[in-house]
């Protein structure tokens, strides 16, 4: 058999991922040759279009799964073995491409900053220049951001479902690159922006470094890239376990750097206060889900015969996290930044679900296990965080955006609906039944405790105890204090952001009081192929 | 026709919260406090009718059941047993007698009197889903949901440490919650290991048999819980300092129905679900218990400050409904249940009717207080009634219920009995000194022109003074209904009443 062999593409199951790196490319086409006053219109429209289109294309590759009967289809592995499309990679799809059409309404955002997006209007400009003034009263505005954003989110979906180490690496760089960038691109504290940008960039570059070395491990030990041969390796004990255990553990570098997870979370409170906070909503929101998703794949599908060896590793790392996290949350001054380790305590509670690891023949059919509890937990947390940040954007004074915790107090005089909005969606973080936060925390602590991580469901419980003070000490702020000089204020902000906002807000409601049907469905589809 | 009763029972006073949430703002109109009475009353009126059609035989009744969450094994099931029904009265009982009693106090809060009679009625129909849940999901739901109106009634509406001890109460409740959850996935974990796969339903967890390792571990989370809630000795530090922030009405609601949470979730869930664990922990509880009654007391007479020896008067209380529940015997259990109910509302009587008083003078202080029984004779006269039935005073409702727990008591070992007797002289000395302090002697000066009760709030009391004084003499109603609640929890423990062993025959001889 000689001669060149074309690689077989099963083009409609990856649609969704072609669709929006189309619709990225598009967009860097219209920065080339539409003219600088339609650009803002073509652009959002384009990319929601975009990724409605590839919302209804995975929802079409979901429904041949039949994810409706009580034996789904497993799935397929599609792009001469590059991508692995199972229930797993196919639900992270779909959240990951809602979570997107969400984060484009609040970049689209410009009511907020007097008709302009709440982006640097010339990000070459210097903070202070002359040239920063000038493009600021000329109205500039950066409209790369939608395709940076598509070609993020293009990375997002393949992380998950990405079945080679090698695919995942490139995944994981083109989720990253684009994200860098836009946490330099705040309108204001412009300073404060690039140094988080270039903190994230650092630390991510370097965390990128470890995962390639323990690419190279790894497959030093398996001889190959593919996640079937690695778990084939991995079962058959072949091969030095020095390199294997090395290389998981440079791996696990890698992947828990994009979680936040403790010790490697330090960039994520300065990030998460620098970035623009639409920016921050969805990176706290999407990176999470994708990142959660590959993690799954890489430890359940490659890893998995070998998980005596790394579990006690990953109980200590969610301990870590989840303990770190919460206290630290205690002492913090600045939403944002309360946020952010708060969004490390949530990253903890999800891989205590992400240890209830169990072999298929353990778990009886039709049951809560660790991929369905996970997936649960970050649509609820993704969904809730979204709609908080959101909220965020709206408290502002004549500076910007007022992310003080002093000056939120009273916010409950002012504006007792984003207040109470707040409020809940912070009970919810804090996992007060009838909201998605309980049903989710139900969800990963019950599948840790089904494989006897209970010592860790323990700490868990203690730490939300923990969480539960510095979300209540927010509620007091906004309702119980009285305000300071001329207090916040808000600003009502477009269809758009008040969009993400209600859309969170359901959400975090509904799957609170009625999680039966997706948690159903996850129970059902959770199940990884290789 | 099958009428979801309990549902109904639940859902009004929730759909007259939100009634009173959407409904605008109007300054000064009592409009939104006549609506809220009118839905506890209509609660009122539908939570007798059930009473009345309680067949006092019949184990659990209404009954409603519906899978939730399947994956979970949660169930949307209700149902009322004798303790379940008499807790529920107590519960309807309560807020409409709080509602007039607190008609002015939530004026000046922080969302105004619509938003206080708001959270009150949503605190109504949440309790009665505590105690109607048959499901442990959906307890531990409503379990968690109650915390909520209760945080806002005090942070909201109440003295000026109002906010912290809000907070405190908040997170020792939920610190608790959160242990028991680990306990309640635990009972998921458990129950999806057997044949029929995950379950909530407390009648099929009840069959199954958890091992004893785990089922004490279990039983230590759903304790603590339950023990911060009661609350008992050593984690009832927060009661005292909430009732001393809160208003009368919502230390009525939080001590009187609230906290018998803790204890109704003790037979249900502690005894029911674990009986050889609850076996095992006996002898510490016990311990806990007498120490409760004992330090409460003592507490309470060294206290200045009004709502505060309240509090640790109910922290004695508690002590006694514990001590009646692990006693193990009929005795004991059908006191700790009766107990329930008449210390619901001798507390609600003492919160309520010193609350007139303090809501007078202004201070909560005792020492500021004296010769009121000269210018508010009525006043002092129903303090009087409700100190009394407080300190179990033969001839009011608590006596009976204190008798049996001592009896219960004196059944299982005669030294529990003999360490809780002294805590009735010790009731005597924090009532009646009380009493003495601040209603006899010369009229101190604040209290001179002090107004007496006026018909609203005599009006208020006379329900729970009647109610007080009736079951005193005729308790049987409320026993015919608790006892074969009862005997059901005594089967399920395994356990029998010891029988004696002197025969007839023998004294004969």
């Amino acid at each position: 058999m000689n001669g060149f062999q074309a690689p077989k593409i099963e083009y409609f199951t990856v649609s969704p991922i072609l669709i929006v790196l189309g619709v990225a490319v598009l967009g860097v086409l219209i920065e080339a040759f539409v003219p600088r006053a339609r650009r803002y219109v073509v652009q959002v429209v384009l990319a929601m279009a975009g990724l409605i289109a590839a919302i209804v294309t995975s929802v079409m590759v979901f429904s041949r799964l039949n994810p409706g009967s009580d034996s789904p289809k497993g799935g397929s592995i599609v792009a001469e073995g590059a991508l692995a499309v199972d229930g797993p990679a196919l639900f992270c799809w779909l959240l990951l491409l809602v979570l997107a059409l969400l984060a484009v309404m609040l970049f689209a955002e410009r009511r907020l900053e007097g008709g302009v997006t709440s982006f640097a209007g010339q990000a070459a400009a210097l903070p202070g220049t002359e040239a920063e003034r000038q493009a600021s009263t000329q109205g500039l505005e950066h409209t790369e951001v939608f395709p940076l954003m598509m070609f993020a989110v293009s990375g997002m979906l393949m992380f998950p479902a990405a079945n080679d180490m090698l695919t995942m690496f490139v995944a994981l760089e083109v989720l990253s690159l684009p994200l860098y960038l836009l946490c330099g691109l705040a309108r204001r504290r412009r300073l404060l922006s690039q140094e988080a940008a270039m903190k994230y960039f650092l630390l991510g570059a370097f965390s990128s470094g470890f995962f390639v070395y323990g690419i190279a491990l790894v497959y030093g030990y398996a001889g190959s890239m593919g996640f079937a041969q690695i778990a084939e390796a991995v079962s058959g004990q072949t091969g030095s376990d020095g390199l294997l255990l090395g290389g998981i553990a440079l791996m696990a570098v890698g992947l828990l750097f994009k979680i936040g997870a403790v010790p490697f979370h330090s960039w994520t409170p300065d990030v998460y206060q620098g970035a623009p906070t639409a920016v921050t909503a969805f990176m706290a929101a999407s990176t999470k889900v994708a990142a959660f998703g590959a993690l799954l794949r890489l430890f359940y599908v490659a890893f998995g015969a070998n998980r005596n060896e790394w579990l006690p590793m990953m109980w200590i790392v969610a301990i870590l996290t989840m303990v770190v996290g919460s206290v630290l949350a205690l002492t913090q001054t600045d939403v944002k930044r309360l946020l952010a380790y708060s969004s490390i305590a949530h990253a903890g509670f999800i891989l205590t679900g992400f240890l209830g690891i169990r072999s298929l023949a353990e778990v009886p059919g039709g049951s809560l296990t660790g991929v369905s509890g996970v997936l649960f937990y970050l649509t609820t947390y993704a969904l809730t965080t979204m709609a908080a940040f959101a909220l965020v954007t709206v408290v502002r004074d004549s500076a910007g955006e007022t992310t003080a915790l002093a000056r939120w107090q009273g916010l409950g005089k002012e504006s007792p609906l984003v207040a109470g909005t707040f409020a809940f969606l912070l009970l919810a973080m804090a996992g007060i039944p009838l909201t998605s936060g309980f049903t989710g925390k139900w969800a990963v602590f019950a599948a840790a405790q089904s494989a006897g991580a209970w010592p860790v469901v323990i700490v868990a419980v203690l730490a939300s105890a923990v969480a539960a003070y510095f979300y209540v000490k927010v509620i007091v702020l906004m309702f119980f204090s009285e305000p300071v000089g001329e207090g916040p204020s808000v600003t009502s902000p477009s269809i758009l952001t008040g969009s993400v906002i209600v859309i969170g807000t359901a959400a975090t409601l509904v799957l609170g009081v009625v999680p039966g049907a997706l948690i159903d469905l996850l129970g059902r589809v959770g199940v990884f192929i290789r | 026709m099958n009428v979801p009763w309990l549902t109904l029972l639940l859902l009004l006073p929730i759909i007259g919260s939100l009634v009173l949430t959407i409904m605008p703002a109007r300054p000064g109109s009592a409009l939104p406090k006549q609506i809220a009475i009118a839905f506890s009353v209509l609660t009122l009126a539908l939570g007798v009718a059930l009473a009345v059609g309680y067949d006092a035989g019949g184990g659990y009744q209404f009954t409603e059941n519906t899978t939730w969450i399947k994956l979970f094994g949660a169930h949307y099931s209700l149902g009322v047993d004798g303790m379940g029904l008499t807790l529920v009265l107590l519960t309807v009982i309560l807020t409409p007698v709080v509602m007039v009693a607190s008609w002015n106090d939530g004026d000046t809060g922080r969302w105004g009197a619509k938003g206080f009679f708001a959270w009150i009625l949503a605190l109504e129909g949440l309790s009665v889903g505590v105690f109607a849940a048959t499901d442990v999901f959906l307890f531990y739901v409503f379990f968690e949901a109650t915390l909520i109106p209760v945080y806002f009634l005090v942070a909201g509406y109440g003295g000026p440490n109002r906010v912290r001890a809000a907070v405190k109460f908040l997170l020792f409740s939920l610190a608790g919650g959160l242990v028991m959850l680990a306990s309640v996935i635990g009972l998921y974990v458990e129950s999806a290991k057997t044949s029929g796969g995950p379950t909530y339903l407390i009648s099929e967890l009840a069959d199954l048999d958890f091992g004893t390792s785990v089922g004490r571990w279990m039983f230590v989370g759903f304790f603590i819980a339950f023990a911060i809630k009661a609350p008992m000795f050593p984690v009832h530090t927060w009661l005292p300092d909430t009732t001393e922030s809160a208003t009368p009405g919502t230390s009525v609601l939080l001590v009187s129905v609230l906290d018998k949470i803790g204890t109704f979730g003790m037979i249900r869930f502690c005894l029911e679900l674990f009986p050889e664990a609850s076996r095992w922990a006996t002898p510490a509880i016990v311990v806990l218990a007498i120490i409760s009654i004992l330090y409460g007391a003592i507490m309470a007479i060294g206290s200045n400050n009004i709502p505060r020896l309240i509090a640790y008067t109910s922290v004695s209380h508690f002590g006694f409904i514990v001590l009646g529940i692990f006693v193990m015997n009929s005795q004991g259990l059908s006191g700790a249940n009766l107990y329930m109910f008449n210390h619901g509302l001798s507390t609600a009587a003492l919160f309520l009717i010193t609350g007139f008083m303090i809501s007078r003078r202004g201070s909560a202080l005792i020492s500021d207080y004296g010769g009121v029984e000269k210018v508010a004779p009525v006043l002092a006269g129903l303090f009087l009634v409700a100190g009394l039935s407080s300190l179990s005073l033969p001839g009011l409702a608590p006596f009976v219920s204190e008798l049996l727990v001592i009896v219960g008591a004196f059944v299982y070992t005669p030294w529990a009995a003999a360490f809780a007797v002294p805590a009735t002289v010790l009731a005597a000395i924090y009532i009646l000194w009380m009493y003495q302090r601040t209603m006899t002697g010369p009229v101190r000066e604040g209290v001179i022109g002090m107004r007496d009760l006026n018909v609203r709030e005599v009006s208020a009391l006379a329900p729970l003074l009647l109610l007080i004084i009736v079951l005193g003499f005729f308790p049987k109603p409320l026993l015919d209904v608790i006892n074969p609640s009862v005997e059901h929890t005594m089967s399920e423990v395994g356990l029998s009443d010891p029988q004696p062993n002197v025969t007839e025959a023998e004294v004969a001889k």
